[in-house]
């Protein structure tokens, strides 16, 4: 592979200040928890389904966490009082959960069972959990290799052909996405309605409405999930289901994601913060949560730094994308995430008419996958140009493809040539998926043949961005991370420490806190 | 030379047709996806249709497997409907285009106070790309944004606002106009939001004291007229085409 001469020092640097930008957000992360966290925790080991509230098919999870609240005791751990719960009433995990759910038991009245008997039961329930996930994992793996695995993960071969599917109905979804695969893609994305991610709890059930996507509830996972098995046996490769990890839910959808066993999941940790107005403590404290039991499950996450260049400049904030990318890894190890299960995000979003422009989308596509060798690296098509004119858009799609087959991305997320006009058309997303074979297929070893000039314009425009990435970490090394995003660090957005949305779902754990997934995962 | 002009055929604007190399000819393209399987039959099938929307000479350029069940064509043929191009009648935008610096002038000399501006994507709706490209102060196409006007105060609300909430900020800004940026069109979800705005703000007694303004990739200024906002701007509009509207559109109100 044809690899840029990047400056390794500025590189190490850059890791160095991430680290420290990151270990300062640590000491309030570890401190706190949030609603979505102790929700997740519930799933985690076992209670599901929802009861009748407000109209609404109310998670049970939601309806015990809510009142744990109310009774002003939820800073304990939802796991310490449904572990005492268990050992009081005797019940089995949803006998006590339906009951506390219709007003039958009320967690916080039982009588108290000693805090390390409550903690042993807690760490029973959480093994059997864990335990569930393990043979999730396995499956996975096992399927993978019968089925076989499309996915290079020496980043070596051609990118995965990665498409959308966004009908609002999970079971036609199901239909688009066998198309999918039938016509060579590699993983689905079920988008999600874009309702959902200011939404407290997670929607119950298979669902057929939806707003520019289909609703992440559990159910849909094991539709969508039965479905692409099906598909991938068929074609000979697994299929690999995507989902997202984000908004008010994020750690519940990671629970559900792991239990449903889904591959990839948009999880970025700055992402809602920027663009969906949550609360940057619950974000960072529900992004740690959630990436743990990723790193668990095997998941890869796909962070979200390709929208940061939808909405400032894309040729002049190649920099703010690099930044992120440091951060979100060194959130990410944190959470003891390897480095193969980080899709880092980037994408070809610069102005078409823009001179080069071409060489500058290479040069970035290269440097990001020469800064993070080991990750697989989540390239995003066009979006920001294209208006309609879905002949010229195909064309971009195709000038994408090729940098990403010339430049080894690791998940190609297929433009469509009707992109801002509607989601795709079952023959938009065949025909894009067809531009992606002929490229990937035509120009498989380009990369190989080729080197890049030492003072071209490629090679010094990637150290051009190095170096403004250097510049920004240190600023935000030094102001902080909240401060930073407060003076718009990234994509030109600011919020603020105390504003937007879920900040009052966030809470300062106890001294008997009891959550035993924080150590087992 | 001779003279060929007299022999070069012009278009006939009373029985306009689609030009594809030689005029009058009606050639259009037309693709769709039959949910049968690529076979003899669905060639058929798909001929059968191209008929049915008028064209004749209808030829199957190709027919694609693209998917089991799901066949795909692109089709040529010649079109045999026309419109009459002179009774057309489209209803734009009338306003004149004028600067940032012209805008901003204007305000201060004619009104002598900030306008408030606020600008929204409404409910379901979490895409910005149009709003902020309207409002951000780097704004569209090397046209700044409303932000960078000196005589507006524009506030971008970001996405996912509420009509309500939209509708109480403007009370409380006393804001002079309302932008609000449509792009997920899925199930016609924009123009359920864009009239319930309307019949909100008119319930609140709103509805005359302030500007209501749409854009969006699918919306037009006819459609936005129909859900009973004043104006609508699609694909492609500056800012200060926007900004150019309210100014020109409150000077005329003011005048009344």
């Amino acid at each position: 592979m044809a690899h840029l001469e990047l400056n390794q020092q500025t590189i190490i640097e850059c890791r160095k200040l991430a680290n420290q930008i990151v270990a300062k957000v640590k000491t309030v992360i570890d401190v706190h928890t949030s609603v979505s966290i102790e929700r997740a925790a519930l799933r985690l080991i076992g209670v599901e389904g929802a009861i009748q509230k407000n109209g609404l098919n109310y998670p049970l999870v939601n309806e015990i966490v809510d009142q744990l609240r109310s009774d002003r005791v939820i800073a304990k751990g939802a796991l310490y009082w449904f572990a005492n719960g268990l050992l009081a009433s005797g019940l089995e995990t949803n006998e006590l959960a339906l009951k506390v759910g219709a007003g039958e038991i009320k967690l916080s009245q039982l009588d108290r069972a000693s805090l390390t008997d409550i903690r042993k039961k807690a760490q029973e329930l959480c093994k059997a959990a864990l335990n569930r996930l393990k043979t999730k994992r396995e499956e996975r793996a096992d399927l993978r290799k019968s089925q076989g695995d499309p996915f290079d993960t020496t980043w070596n071969g051609t990118p995965l052909k990665y498409v959308i599917v966004a009908t609002g109905n999970i079971f036609e979804d199901a239909v688009q996405a066998k198309a999918a695969v039938e016509a060579g893609a590699d993983a689905i994305a079920v988008i999600r309605s874009t309702a959902q991610s200011l939404l407290d709890y997670m929607p119950e059930g298979a669902t057929t409405e939806g707003f520019g996507g289909t609703y992440a509830t559990q159910e849909n996972f094991k539709i969508i999930r039965k479905a692409l098995d099906e598909a991938g046996e068929k074609a000979g490769r697994y299929i690999r289901l995507t989902n997202y990890s984000s908004g008010l839910c994020m750690s519940e959808i990671a629970a559900a994601a792991a239990i449903e066993r889904l591959d990839f999941l948009l999880n970025d940790a700055m992402y809602g913060i920027l663009f969906r107005d949550i609360n940057m403590k619950r974000t960072l404290i529900d992004q740690n949560f959630s990436r743990m039991i990723i790193a668990y499950s095997d998941i890869t996450i796909h962070t979200g730094e390709d929208n940061y260049l939808t909405t400032a400049d894309a040729v002049e904030n190649g920099h703010q994308v690099l930044a992120s990318q440091f951060i979100n890894e060194r959130f990410a190890l944190h959470a003891h995430m390897r480095e193969d299960q980080m899709g880092l995000g980037h994408a070809a979003e610069m102005d078409p008419w823009h001179p080069n422009v071409l060489l500058l989308e290479i040069a970035r596509a290269q440097m990001t996958r020469d800064i993070f060798p080991k990750s697989p690296i989540k390239f995003m098509p066009p979006t920001r140009h294209k208006v309609g004119d879905i002949f010229f858009s195909h064309l971009m799609d195709a000038m994408f493809n090729f940098v990403g087959v010339l430049t080894n991305q690791g998940i190609q997320l297929l433009g469509m040539p009707t992109e801002a006009m509607h989601t795709p058309l079952l023959q938009d997303r065949w025909m894009s998926i067809k531009n992606a074979n002929y490229i990937f297929g035509a120009a498989k070893d380009l990369g190989k043949e080729i080197t890049f000039k030492r003072d071209g314009t490629i090679s010094k425009w990637a150290n051009k961005v190095l170096d403004d990435t250097l510049v920004l970490l240190r600023k935000i090394d030094r102001d902080g991370l909240f401060k930073a995003i407060e003076d718009r660090a990234f994509a030109n957005v600011s919020r603020s420490e105390t504003g937007g949305k879920g900040l009052d779902g966030v809470v300062q754990k106890d001294k008997e806190y009891t959550n035993p997934f924080f150590e087992l995962l | 030379m001779k003279d060929y002009s007299n022999v070069i055929k012009k278009a006939d604007l009373k029985k306009l047709r689609p030009y594809g190399d030689i005029m009058d000819d009606g050639v259009v393209q037309v693709s769709f996806t039959l949910p049968v399987e690529a076979s003899p039959e669905a060639r058929e099938a798909a001929t059968q249709l191209a008929g049915k929307m008028g064209l004749t000479e209808v030829k199957i350029a190709t027919m694609e497997i693209a998917a089991p069940g799901f066949s795909f064509f692109v089709i040529y043929g010649k079109l045999a409907h026309t419109v009459d191009f002179t009774s057309i009648k489209v209803i734009k935008v009338e306003s004149p285009k004028l600067s940032m610096k012209e805008v901003d002038e204007l305000i201060k000399e004619k009104l002598g106070r900030k306008l408030v501006i606020l600008g929204a994507c409404t409910g379901y709706d979490a895409h910005t790309v149009g709003i902020d490209a309207i409002i951000n102060m780097k704004g569209f196409a090397g046209d700044y944004g409303l932000e960078r006007y000196q005589w507006l105060d524009a506030r971008n609300l970001g996405a996912q606002v509420l009509n309500e909430d939209l509708l109480k900020k403007a009370v409380e800004t006393n804001a002079d106009v309302i932008l609000v940026s449509k792009v997920v069109t899925q199930h016609n979800i924009h123009i359920k939001d864009m009239e319930d705005l309307i019949k909100k703000a008119e319930k609140m007694g709103l509805r005359d004291k302030i500007l209501f303004i749409a854009g969006g990739p699918r919306v037009t200024h006819q459609l936005a007229l129909e859900c009973g906002f004043d104006a609508g701007f699609g694909v492609n509009t500056v800012p200060s085409e926007v900004a150019s509207y309210v100014i020109y559109e409150l000077l005329k109100r003011n005048k009344k």
